[in-house]
């Protein structure tokens, strides 16, 4: 596998359909939808329920197959993989956050973070000191040894979105990841998944919360499965605050 | 008026003159309302007139100094007790803006709906950006009036996300009444 450039797409999305059914009973959950996250970007996808959110995020991390289009990660394209091959790229490149965490209870936080690695291969004092590592990147470093119960909400957060990066990821697929924190704890769960891409993997969020979707570098909004607007942040002085000098 | 009681409020803490109020006001308040010093003086004269403030000599270069009276910090201690209450729903342009599209048959609503909310997001995005920029410990007054902006603009795009909810589901219960999009 080659190494992959800051330029290259993480994730990209061709002209993608997701149909299901046939005839009168036709669902088109996703029509005709094309979408790039490069590297060290942060994409939100937002959109009304049933607009094609989720089913956006399945196609991106290959837990489903579009109907017409492509969908490639990293360059591959998902439908020219074999199941193993889909395995391996989602269980070493992808990571995922989602609402409901599935931290695994009897584990330690090191050792839920370790064992995709050890699943995947590494030795276990190798994981073990990668997953030391993540955790303290999150600000976990000193609660490695905690079982989930004794974590607050907000720090089991922390070792999901350890977990979802921990290793080689680039991938980075978040459904609502703030789930039910506070908007403190949420913002803080928005900086670590910014500071994720900006170390270089790509990102999309599922979102409902348009200031949990202003964290992003681009919105995307869905609309009965068609892509209908995007938004980046405005520039130029005129629609800054002019912050006084003596203030800042 | 939200100007001159603040200018009041901080002559509260000390006498002194019309530019170092100018500059004390902006640093107060996050900077984002920037005044210019002819303002601040034509402020202050009108709270002299009022007897609310009192000159109170020159300072070393010769600047007028005022200082607060007892009816100056009677007016603030009135102006801190009372909570800040709108008395009828404040003119809003994007309100006003929907609720006409509403009635128009030339404009599709979903569309005024969506422009306004990217809009309102790239808006949400800059001020986030600032916000992440900014240090909680050493720039509170510029992270809380952030904090407001934020809330604002994010409530403007719910009540945007709200208004296509209804407009949906007002469609589904009476289709004559779909825009074009939702009727295909």
């Amino acid at each position: 596998m080659t190494t992959p450039t800051a330029a290259d797409p993480i994730l990209e999305l061709d002209r993608v359909w997701r149909v299901h059914g046939a005839g009168r009973t036709t669902v088109e959950a996703l029509r005709d939808a094309s979408l790039t996250v490069h590297a060290g970007e942060l994409v939100a996808v937002m959109g009304p329920s049933g607009s094609g959110k989720s089913t956006l995020l399945t196609l991106a991390g290959g837990l489903d197959r579009p109907t017409e289009g492509a969908v490639r990660v990293l360059g591959q394209d998902l439908a020219g993989l074999r199941a193993d091959g889909l395995a391996e790229l989602r269980r070493r490149r992808m990571g995922y956050v989602f609402q409901d965490l599935n931290l695994l209870q009897g584990l330690t936080a090191a050792e839920n973070v370790s064992l995709p690695l050890e699943l995947d291969g590494t030795r276990p004092r190798a994981a073990r000191k990668v997953a030391e590592a993540a955790l303290a990147r999150v600000g976990l470093g000193e609660l490695v040894d905690r079982f989930p119960d004794d974590l607050s909400g907000g720090e089991q957060q922390r070792v999901a979105i350890a977990r979802a990066v921990v290793g080689d990821r680039r991938l980075l697929l978040a459904d609502e990841p703030t789930g039910a924190l506070d908007s403190v704890k949420g913002e803080a769960v928005m900086r670590l998944l910014r500071d994720a891409c900006e170390q270089g993997a790509g990102g999309v969020l599922v979102t409902h919360n348009a200031a949990h979707a202003a964290w992003a570098d681009r919105v995307v909004f869905l609309r009965d499965g068609v892509i209908v607007d995007q938004a980046g942040p405005v520039a130029g002085p005129d629609t800054l605050l002019a912050p006084g000098t003596s203030a800042r | 008026m939200s100007t001159k009681l603040g200018l009041l409020a901080l002559l509260g803490d000390a006498p002194t003159h019309g530019y170092q109020l100018k500059s004390d006001f902006e640093a107060r308040t996050g900077g984002a309302w920037l005044l210019n010093v002819g303002q601040v003086y034509t402020t202050l004269q009108r709270l002299e007139r009022d007897g609310l403030v009192a000159p109170s000599g020159q300072d070393g270069d010769e600047r007028r100094v005022y200082a607060i009276t007892d009816a100056g910090r009677q007016a603030i201690d009135a102006w801190f007790a009372e909570p800040v209450v709108a008395s009828a729903p404040p003119r809003d342009e994007l309100a006003i803006k929907v609720l006409v599209a509403l009635a128009a048959d030339q404009v599709d609503v979903t569309d005024v709906l969506q422009r306004q909310r990217t809009a309102t997001l790239a808006q949400l995005q800059e001020y986030t950006r600032l916000q992440r920029q900014a240090d909680p410990a050493a720039e509170l007054p510029w992270v809380l009036l952030l904090d407001a902006l934020i809330l604002k603009a994010e409530a403007e795009v719910r009540w945007l996300d709200l208004c296509e909810a209804r407009l949906r589901q007002r469609s589904l219960d009476d289709p004559t009444t779909a825009p074009e999009e939702a009727r295909r």
